[in-house]
């Protein structure tokens, strides 16, 4: 779960990490007095929004308002505002950066820290990147931080500073279940003070329970997405044809590439799961149905998931829901033979082998959709 | 014998009350396995498909157990595995789902340095057909053979060992790495186990998007691996940003892409399946 820019500040400012003078607004009429520069920055959870227009500058409280009139309420990269950070605009010096994500490979965390911040790391050739591996059993310790410092080249008093945010930057990690803590730009201002000039921080989803002081940040999804997850379904709206439920994050991959091999395009990723329910099955396509698609294709290898159970599950649905898009299953596994049985006695077509079934679809696309 | 389970591989499983862990331990039974011991705490003294249930792991130690599948809710399973691990059991297989990602990497540095092999989290098992099997694979899919499977999904990998059953082509081991980001042994440590392994002729990697391990595997083939390889990768219709269902299956910031996977594969000579079910086909290619 992403958390907003103004979320993440606040965990660093807890933790003792400085962060720019602001605060947040929901409307217009609550932006204060200006004295010198703010700046007003959009809070959403997609990247990219400086280029995108969603940061801006005032040097009145008028204008201010002006601008958080026209930002509150607008689309930036699919996504409304509801929030704008107002913050004290910094005398930049220079920028810097610094990060701390886990590293597949190594099964560990690992920082990353630049003198070239401001910019996307990406963007950042490998050697002008320092990074340092931690053994998360064995934790944080202040040489890393004295050693990171000296690389970027920080002495005296800054590389306390630069100690201090560092070991607060890993501890927040730790504490939150971050999969990402990243200050970028870490800004050392003209008064030689380093603060946190922006916030990204990402908490494993899967830890949620142990965070109940954590908002519950909805991203990146469209509604029908957040209606399927809330109902249990791994779920993807895509923007082609043919809804596909199959079971298994893998085997539903590999159902959208066979698909798109065949110049088919998918409308949606739904995996069932481990369930071997009826009902489970038969609510998927309630989902699919929403989504709106040409055709629905149903692939599903039975192991704990039955087949039978699957069968059951799309009768269900053919009764429940108005079904008036042509259907292709193919059932293969436990109790295949069954479910085959029940579903063509009921009229509908079901194939026990996976290829067969797609160009089945193919077929039908090239008739009914074209 | 096969790399990671055989025929005497005593089993023990944590969470054996439970719905998956009753289940399974029974399926496992069925399969040949020598389930010696379950866990559950404060159910010690009953007992599952003529099981013995203990109330710790220590307890369960009279058994003799070498090998554990844990199958437990996901906020026990860092207490679960430091208990197997601190028993002195050196195969840990994770089931459980949605393990929190810090607790992973905890369990996964102990045991690596302590030469202790984890598989998972969110893991289907191993199965060695005519041996053994830890975990939730399905028991009908499978035929005794010399192919090694090693996989990052599960329906997928049962999609793909049951059309090599009916091809011809058995297994001598099928390994579900597990779908999370950070998991035990990866593809690089699979390969080093069937390097020596004479029971495996061939090999069939099984990939999606998502992290670097199959980049990694293709480097290690390169340098030291020469029995025959085929892939299959997962997700080349994936859009970057979108998690496919498995929490390590998403192209962040350009990287983790299929089309990264099977250009590294392709170029150390390692078969590229488009579908599943073409594996066994380049597999009779590349066996010749």
């Amino acid at each position: 779960m992403k958390l907003y820019e103004f979320q993440g500040k606040e965990l660093f400012r807890k933790y003792g990490i400085p962060v720019p003078d602001g605060y947040v607004i929901t409307s217009a009429d609550e932006v204060r007095e200006v004295t010198g520069e703010v700046v007003i920055k959009s809070q959403v959870l997609v990247g990219g929004r400086g280029k995108a227009g969603g940061i801006k500058f005032a040097k009145s409280r008028e204008e201010a308002i002006e601008i958080a009139k026209k930002l509150l309420g607008s689309e930036l990269k699919g996504t409304k505002i509801n929030y704008l950070l107002v913050e004290e605009k910094l005398n930049i010096d220079k920028e810097y950066y610094v990060s701390i994500t886990l590293d597949r490979s190594r099964r560990s965390p690992i920082i990353m820290a630049s003198a070239e911040g401001g910019v996307e790391i990406e963007e950042v050739p490998d050697e002008l990147i320092y990074k340092y591996w931690i053994d998360p059993l064995a934790g944080m310790y202040p040489f890393v931080a004295r050693n990171l410092a000296k690389k970027l080249g920080f002495t005296g008093d800054t590389a306390k500073q630069f100690i201090k945010i560092l070991l607060a930057l890993y501890k927040i990690f730790v504490e939150y279940d971050a999969e990402l803590v990243e200050i970028n730009p870490l800004v050392l201002t003209k008064e030689g003070k380093l603060v946190a000039a922006d916030s990204k921080v990402i908490v494993d989803s899967d830890a949620e329970y142990r965070h109940p002081d954590l908002p519950k940040n909805v991203e990146d999804m469209t509604p029908l997405e957040k209606y399927a997850t809330e109902r249990g379904y791994a779920f993807v709206e895509l923007d082609g044809d043919i809804g596909v439920i199959a079971n298994g994050a893998g085997l539903t991959m590999a159902t959208l590439d066979a698909l798109l091999l065949h110049n088919l395009r998918p409308k949606t990723f739904l995996d069932l799961g481990g369930t071997d329910s009826v009902e489970k099955t038969k609510n998927a396509f309630e989902i699919v149905l929403k989504a709106d698609p040409n055709i629905i294709f149903v692939n599903i290898f039975g192991g704990v998931t039955k087949c039978s159970t699957v069968a059951k599950g799309i009768l269900a649905a053919k009764e429940e829901f108005n079904i008036n898009v042509p259907m292709v299953v193919r059932l293969s596994g436990v109790h295949e033979e069954e479910g085959r049985k029940m579903l063509r006695d009921a009229g509908i077509e079901a194939f026990g082998e996976m290829m067969p079934a797609v160009e089945k679809v193919a077929e039908i696309y090239r008739e009914v959709v074209k | 014998m096969s790399i990671l389970i055989d025929k005497d591989t005593r089993i023990l499983v944590q969470g054996i009350t439970g719905h998956q862990g009753s289940f399974h331990s029974g399926e496992m039974i069925k399969f040949g396995a020598k389930v010696v011991a379950g866990v559950t705490p404060g159910k010690g003294g009953t007992e599952i498909h003529g099981v013995k249930v203990y109330d710790s792991v220590e307890e369960a130690m009279c058994e003799e157990p070498n090998a554990t599948m844990i199958a437990v809710p996901a906020r026990f399973v860092k207490d679960a595995a430091f208990e197997a691990m601190y028993a002195g059991i050196k195969l840990v297989y994770i089931l459980t789902e949605k393990v929190p990602v810090h607790d992973a990497m905890q369990i996964i540095n102990y045991a690596r340095k302590h030469g202790i092999n984890v598989i998972g989290p969110n893991s289907p098992g191993i199965t060695a057909p005519g041996k053994s099997k830890i975990g939730i694979m399905p028991n009908h899919i499978f035929r005794e053979g010399n192919i090694a499977v090693a996989s990052r999904s599960g329906t997928l990998t049962y999609e793909i060992v049951y059309a090599l059953s009916k091809e011809g082509f058995g297994q001598s081991v099928v390994i579900g790495l597990g779908g999370d980001r950070i998991i035990g042994l990866d593809f690089v440590d699979i390969l080093k186990m069937l390097k020596d392994d004479d029971e495996t002729k061939g090999v069939v990697l099984i990939g999606e998007i998502g992290g670097t391990a199959e980049e990694e595997a293709a480097e290690y083939i390169k340098k030291e691996f020469d029995k025959p390889v085929v892939a299959y990768i997962a997700g080349r219709s994936a859009p970057p940003g979108k998690r496919m269902g498995h929490a390590g299956a998403i192209i962040s910031r350009g990287r983790g892409t299929a089309e990264s996977k099977m250009r590294a594969f392709r170029e150390v000579g390692v078969r590229i399946a488009d579908y599943p079910q073409d594996v066994p086909k380049l597999l009779k290619e590349v066996m010749k």
